[in-house]
């Protein structure tokens, strides 16, 4: 599946629902699926501090291709958290750094991505888009 | 009573709106209050009919403006019990009244290796005001222990009050806990040992009586906005006889008396404090929400929303792994709790799609909350147009949302 074929889809799972605790029902859900983060990336080196919750994010290059662990204090950053790893893990250095993360918006969670949150998940992606480019320039 | 404080809330347009199509219940009133229209009116008349330079013009309306804002002045001093008008500075917020004192107070008292008292309780506006000044005087912060029910250990407060201390800085109600702290007492023990106290008054003014000559503080900061004005007004009240021997904080127009290349001297009190125009339209609009808040009367207040709290926490208690944090014998208006193991950012995210706005996380004060081994908490603070039938939807909210994780 192409990155932006994951996007949709998820906005399809989304798209169910028209009422909010619904909607973030379903995002506690996934929240608690994800695995976590092995403990030796659960250290200050790999943590983003938001005000109001934390993050660890942890990227490795495999084979040309991006792999991504991440994990949260909190249920519902863990949620959006999952769905970014679910839409970026796996991905090639480029691909992560062209790709416009439009399905936050769709799901009506982008109030979660803006600066003004400071739940870590703002800086997580720019994080994550560091990794992408510091790979790239190496791998060049 | 109750039906009393229902009627306000029509002064109050946004209590009446929804937020995601539910009704909204503003449970952060610790953050700020919601504006009375009669405050919201002063500001726009002042803006349309008042506005005018103060404290300079020979015009009419500049005479205007400027008794406008001296009776806004003898307003605040009514309010606080001061002697004097003189004793009355306006200021942005409790921030800055508490960034004066640190500057001018320090620079006129203290010297390296001396001390200054906080307690473990303070939000962040008490505490690093006091490291700045500590930092530049090379001198020392002590902190005022609590117990694990959020109130001062007295004994070890008195144990840190030594010839070194040159002011004790604390706050009268804790914006986490609710505890009300027994400042009278504290004060009279910080005297005892010849030693000055500043009290911070930002969450106590809008609840409780504040008498400055009662509880003989020497300062005491709050904040207009906290108390249904405006957003930028604030006030410090100050002892004559200490103002008049600590320098100005801030240089500019206002504040001066003559100025010379070769020397200017100060104005007099309180406008030796008040560098440039004053926010003289905020603090008619500050005086307008003390004329409403004394119309309803201040006890009348705090005994509504001690009962306000009581029954939340009454209610709160009811629900499974429910922890209340701060269970000091004396609250305020301040309900800190934690839902089970559920982290606060979660419930307040929840709680917000529910239309209820309360306030989550450290609170701007975090060696608080590192003292209580916890992240933060779930913040509900309360204000005299809340209702029981809010406190009724908050229990029920945080009950659904238990069963979601």
């Amino acid at each position: 599946m192409t990155i932006n074929e994951i996007q949709d889809e998820i906005i399809e799972e989304f798209e169910v629902f028209d009422d909010w605790m619904d909607k973030y029902q379903l995002l506690i859900d996934i929240g608690n699926s994800l695995e976590p983060i092995d403990e030796q990336y659960k250290t200050p080196q790999f943590l983003i501090e938001g005000c109001q919750s934390r993050v660890w994010v942890h990227a490795t290059l495999v084979d040309g291709k991006v792999i991504l662990q991440a994990e949260s204090d909190t249920v519902i950053v863990k949620g959006i958290v999952t769905l970014l790893l679910r839409v970026l893990s796996g991905c090639t250095p480029q691909q992560i750094l062209d790709t416009d993360l439009y399905f936050i918006e769709r799901i009506g969670l982008k109030d979660h991505l803006s600066p003004t949150r400071s739940n870590g998940l703002v800086s997580m992606v720019k994080q994550i888009r560091n990794y992408a480019l510091a790979f790239k320039l190496t791998a060049q | 009573m109750d039906s009393f404080f229902k009627d306000l809330r029509s002064e109050f347009p946004i209590l009446s709106k929804k937020i995601y199509g539910k009704d909204l219940v503003y449970l952060d009133n610790g953050a700020t209050t919601q504006k009375p229209r009669r405050v919201v009116e002063k500001i726009e008349s002042g803006y349309y009919y008042g506005n005018a330079n103060i404290h300079r013009g020979v015009h009419y309306l500049s005479q205007r403006a400027t008794e406008a804002h001296e009776a806004a002045r003898e307003r605040v001093r009514q309010f606080l019990h001061a002697d004097s008008t003189s004793e009355i500075i306006f200021t942005r917020g409790t921030t800055e009244s508490i960034n004066l004192v640190a500057f001018s107070f320090g620079e006129a008292f203290c010297k390296e290796g001396d001390e200054i008292v906080v307690s473990v309780m303070e939000h962040h506006s008490n505490i690093v005001p006091w490291q700045m000044l500590c930092e530049r005087k090379k001198m020392s912060l002590k902190v005022i222990p609590m117990n694990d029910r959020g109130e001062i250990l007295l004994d070890e407060y008195q144990a840190l009050l030594n010839p070194k201390v040159k002011l004790v800085a604390i706050t009268h109600v804790s914006n986490v806990l609710g505890t009300v702290n027994p400042v009278k007492e504290m004060i009279a023990l910080a005297h005892a040992a010849g030693i000055k106290v500043l009290v911070d008054g930002a969450q106590s003014a809008p609840h409780i009586r504040l008498d400055v000559k009662a509880m003989d503080a020497d300062f005491l900061a709050f904040s207009g906005h906290k108390i249904y004005g405006p957003t930028g007004i604030g006030v410090l009240y100050g002892k004559a006889e200490l103002l008049n021997q600590i320098p100005p904080y801030q240089g500019g127009g206002e504040m001066i008396d003559q100025v010379h290349f070769e020397k200017t001297t100060y104005n007099v009190l309180p406008y030796k404090f008040e560098a440039g125009t004053p926010d003289f339209i905020g603090s008619t609009a500050l005086s307008e929400a003390l004329d409403f808040v004394d119309e309803i009367g201040i006890e009348r207040i705090e005994a509504y929303e001690k009962s306000l709290l009581e029954y939340a926490t009454m209610e709160l208690m009811k629900i499974d792994g429910m922890r209340i944090i701060g269970t000091a014998a004396d609250k305020s208006a301040v309900l800190s709790f934690l839902l089970g193991d559920i982290h606060p950012f979660d419930v307040g995210t929840l709680l917000d799609h529910l239309g209820i706005a309360v306030r989550t996380g450290h609170h701007c004060a975090q060696p608080l909350i590192e003292r209580l081994g916890i992240d933060g908490t779930v913040r509900a603070s309360f204000a005299f147009y809340n209702t029981f039938e809010e406190v009724d939807v908050l229990v029920k909210a945080l009950k659904r949302i238990q069963t979601m994780f």
